[in-house]
């Protein structure tokens, strides 16, 4: 096959496969200086690593955490908060978005109390939370489905509503009916505005869950960052962080995951 | 019983918040089995509203319209409505997106789908038929749209510009292609359009509305060799005669 190709295509493609090389290697360059100096400069107390932590103490910090058995403890916490907010706001935001698209009369109606509901800080609902389902996971649960709901029910009442008019013209002229609208047109057209929500809803999850267990919890990641924070223990905060970014990155993995299954098809 | 539609003394008055709108004003005429008609007018003449009508997407403020003597009240079966663009659905493959009136209305049976794929093959969409619309060529993709409008099995095609979104090369050949299809199938049609030239090369008859709102102007039998296509009759003595009091009457009136 290889010798089917002109020489033109073979420079080609070797500029392309380099071009992803140069930008992956300069991508790792890029966080091993950044961890690199950040380690010597502590260590020649050029910075204080009290305040700022290092890399080797956050590395050991991770360790002495997953030995403990405390890692693995605050991990599902923070994960099972998360992922079922995420779960619980993303199937029942797009119901309610159904519903909106379904009766124009309710779209109406509730406009100004969604407008409302979206501008307003979501945090500061953190003590009628806290009144109203205790100081627990319930709580932080709520905190997250409440933060991505209102976007998810905003994103997805948006993506039914952009269905092409002349596309639903066509439906109408070979008499579907408003349930056959919905299922052979308008969901599979939002399709890509589904995947674009969940995208969106992992980062509000995660905004959801750690402003949660700010405010309320015994444990969790977000536990641990503000604990770590009252305590001056650096090492703590940098060390949770970094693992949220990881658990974070892993979600929005798995999301991209289900994007190239779902958009295979086209 | 001739006449397969026939349209008496119709109004469309369409409201807005601010003012209505006169668009269709005691609108007459009637088409015959397996004619081909052509509805030219100004535009903004309401063409458009017209099919709306017939297709029964929306009732008549006033008039009467009947298919084979029954008035149209809601949107009917045997009336086929094919659109200015193919709004073909991208996640459907050629042969899905052909399956989707059967769909709808609900007569998606064997019989039916095998019609279906027989058209398919017949018209040269065999080897797309598992395709995506993103694969297809504009002048194939309405010729997928046609053959969507024709899987239901309709008597009565309407047809709101079909050629309008084509470059002006694959123009000619889709409207040959989709000339040749109808005919060969044996359908009524009812065209509407602006452009003068397309109507004399496809029409049995043409109807020239007036300004909004919309009545009848002038009706002219076309009386072309019928076996000519489309192409063929634009090279015949009468056209570009024809062509011309055409154009007079919409511009001058």
């Amino acid at each position: 096959m290889n010798n089917l190709l002109s020489n033109e295509r073979k420079r080609y493609l070797k500029k392309v496969k380099l071009d992803k090389i140069l930008v992956n290697v300069t991508r790792i360059l890029i966080l091993l200086v950044f961890l690199g100096l950040w380690e010597v400069l502590a260590r020649l107390n050029v910075i204080d690593s009290f305040l700022m932590s290092m890399p080797s103490k956050i590395v050991a910090t991770i360790i002495e955490l997953s030995k403990s058995g405390e890692l693995g403890m605050h991990l599902t916490t923070t994960l099972y908060e998360t992922v079922l907010g995420f779960l619980i706001a993303t199937s029942l935001g797009t119901i309610i978005a159904l519903l909106l698209w379904w009766s124009e009369f309710l779209r109406k109606v509730l406009e100004p109390y969604i407008v409302v509901l979206n501008s307003l800080p979501k945090i500061a609902l953190g003590p009628i939370i806290i009144v109203w389902f205790g100081a627990g996971t319930k709580s932080i649960i709520f905190m997250a489905v409440l933060i991505t709901i209102i976007v998810t029910v905003i994103t997805m009442l948006n993506g039914f509503l952009a269905t092409e008019q002349t596309k639903i013209l066509l439906m109408r002229s070979l008499g579907a009916s408003k349930l056959q609208m919905l299922y052979k047109l308008v969901l599979p057209s939002s399709i890509p505005t589904f995947i674009s929500c969940l995208k969106i809803n992992v980062g509000m999850a995660w905004i959801g869950s750690i402003m949660g267990e700010y405010l309320v919890s015994k444990q969790g990641i977000g536990y641990l960052i503000v604990y770590g924070g009252q305590v001056f223990r650096l090492d703590l905060v940098m060390a949770s962080t970094i693992i949220l970014c990881a658990l974070a990155g892993l979600m929005y993995a798995l999301v991209a995951l289900l994007e190239k299954i779902l958009i295979k098809k086209k | 019983m001739d006449d397969i539609l026939k349209l008496q003394n119709v109004c469309l008055t369409y409201q807005s918040d601010l003012f209505e709108t006169e668009a269709v004003k005691d609108l007459s005429f009637s088409v015959k089995e397996k004619e081909f008609v052509s509805i030219i007018g100004p535009s903004g003449s309401g063409k458009t509203t017209i099919l709306s009508l017939i297709a029964g997407l929306m009732p008549a403020t006033r008039g009467e319209i009947l298919y084979k003597g029954k008035e149209i009240k809601k949107v009917c079966e045997n009336i086929g409505y094919m659109l200015q663009r193919d709004e073909l659905f991208s996640w459907r493959t050629i042969e899905k997106n052909v399956f989707l009136p059967l769909e709808i209305k609900k007569i998606n049976t064997e019989v039916n789908r095998s019609r279906a794929i027989e058209l398919i093959d017949k018209y040269g969409l065999k080897d797309f038929s598992k395709s995506y619309p993103s694969q297809l060529s504009g002048g194939m993709r309405q010729r997928v749209a046609l053959i969507r409008t024709l899987s239901s099995n309709p008597d009565l095609l309407l047809l709101d510009e079909p050629f309008s979104a084509l470059d002006s090369q694959t123009r000619l050949k889709v409207v040959n292609d989709v000339y040749d299809i109808i005919k060969r199938e044996g359908k009524t049609a009812v065209l509407v359009t602006h452009d003068i030239s397309e109507a004399i090369s496809l029409s049995d008859r043409i109807i020239v509305l007036t300004n909004r709102p919309a009545k009848v102007y002038k009706e002219h039998v076309l009386n072309f060799d019928k076996t000519l296509s489309p192409l063929k009759r634009r090279e015949e003595r009468g056209f570009s005669k024809t062509f011309n009091t055409l154009w007079r009457e919409l511009n001058n009136e």
